[in-house]
């Protein structure tokens, strides 16, 4: 196969893993975009800050801010803390990248490294950059046309369709997941582990007064840690995990 | 201008959280320790994100519970990504449904 093909062939096939993705996003950014017009922002505004952020608990957060005129730090702060997640994801990623990507592909891909999108480009065997930009099309669009749609018209969903298919991003997860805890003991572990401490900080008083994205941190790093001292890889065993 | 600097400062903080371990370590990790979180890191994120968060993102515990039942049971079945979505967010559409019918 021609390198051009090849090309074709990987980036279609990463547009094609990405619809699940696109269709969560838009009707997620939707309600974004509702909400940011019922602050009073103007419509492109809202759009131009999903153009740029590509996140959703991280732009919520910060629309926060926005309406209460917090400070430049609080903006900031709110970010880090919220978007921290994404250092992790963004140290895992790279090892997956390894020597295919140089340093502008790295930085290209990292700008779309969502919570979505880094579930995709981990379930890829072996992750190739045009595989990696075809990822960041359809939800980049779907993203960002969902708010500007959101915010120019507000409600036309019927409210049970928006439920309904904010869902999809959480139906994704777990197909993700669910494989790997099939046959993998130490996924397993790291599956429950997570679900247990996630539902400690959800549940427990004090704790679940912690900022969602701070939780998602420390239960990430808690379960990992705990199942990496469990069930250290092998060189043989990293190659399907 | 206000304004500005807020979408400024959102859009740096948020691209070079996730730019900067990406550009830095390029190079394979070799800590054992290290290589095995990094391994179980994703699998450690989507649960966290998704149990308990998806029973309380609908409108009742209820269809939150059921959606989630379904993706896992399709999810086990081996079914693709996209049929895991749709099958989870239907059975939510479903769900509500039947409970606003039984509220009437």
């Amino acid at each position: 196969m021609s390198a051009q093909s090849m090309f074709k062939k990987e980036f279609l096939a990463g547009l094609r893993a990405s619809l699940p993705v696109f269709i969560g996003y838009f009707s997620v950014s939707f309600g974004f975009g509702t909400l940011a017009a019922t602050q009073g922002l103007p419509f492109w505004q809202a759009t131009l800050i999903s153009l740029t952020n590509v996140t959703s608990a991280g732009q919520f957060a910060g629309l926060t801010v926005i309406a209460e005129g917090g400070s430049l730090i609080t903006m900031m702060l709110s970010q880090l803390v919220i978007n921290s997640r994404y250092a992790l994801m963004s140290l895992a990623l790279g090892q997956k990248m390894g020597k295919r990507f140089g340093v502008l592909e790295r930085l290209i891909t990292a700008f779309y490294n969502t919570d979505e999108i880094f579930a995709l480009a981990m379930a890829k065997d072996a992750l190739t950059v045009p595989y990696m930009l075809g990822l960041g099309v359809l939800p980049i669009v779907g993203w960002t046309g969902g708010t500007l749609l959101g915010a120019l018209v507000g409600a036309v969903l019927p409210p049970v369709v928006e439920t309904a298919l904010g869902v999809a991003l959480y139906g994704m997860f777990v197909a993700i997941v669910v494989p790997q805890i099939k046959t993998s003991r130490p996924h397993l572990t790291v599956t429950l582990l997570a679900i247990g401490l996630a539902c400690l900080f959800r549940f427990t008083p004090y704790l679940r007064t912690m900022s969602s994205g701070l939780a998602i941190v420390i239960v990430t790093v808690v379960a990992a840690a705990v199942t990496a001292l469990l069930f250290p890889v092998s060189e043989s065993q990293e190659e399907t995990a | 201008m206000r304004m500005a600097l807020y979408m400024l400062v959102m859009a740096v903080t948020t691209y070079l959280i996730r730019a900067l371990p990406l550009a830095v370590f390029r190079g394979k990790i070799e800590n054992r320790f290290v290589r095995s979180f990094l391994a179980y890191v994703p699998c450690a994120c989507l649960t966290a994100m998704t149990v308990p968060a998806m029973l309380f993102a609908t409108n009742s515990l209820i269809s939150g519970a059921v959606g989630l039942a379904v993706a896992v049971f399709l999810a086990f079945r081996g079914k693709s990504l996209v049929f895991v979505a749709v099958g989870c967010c239907a059975s939510v559409f479903l769900v509500e449904q039947i409970l606003m019918l039984l509220a009437r």
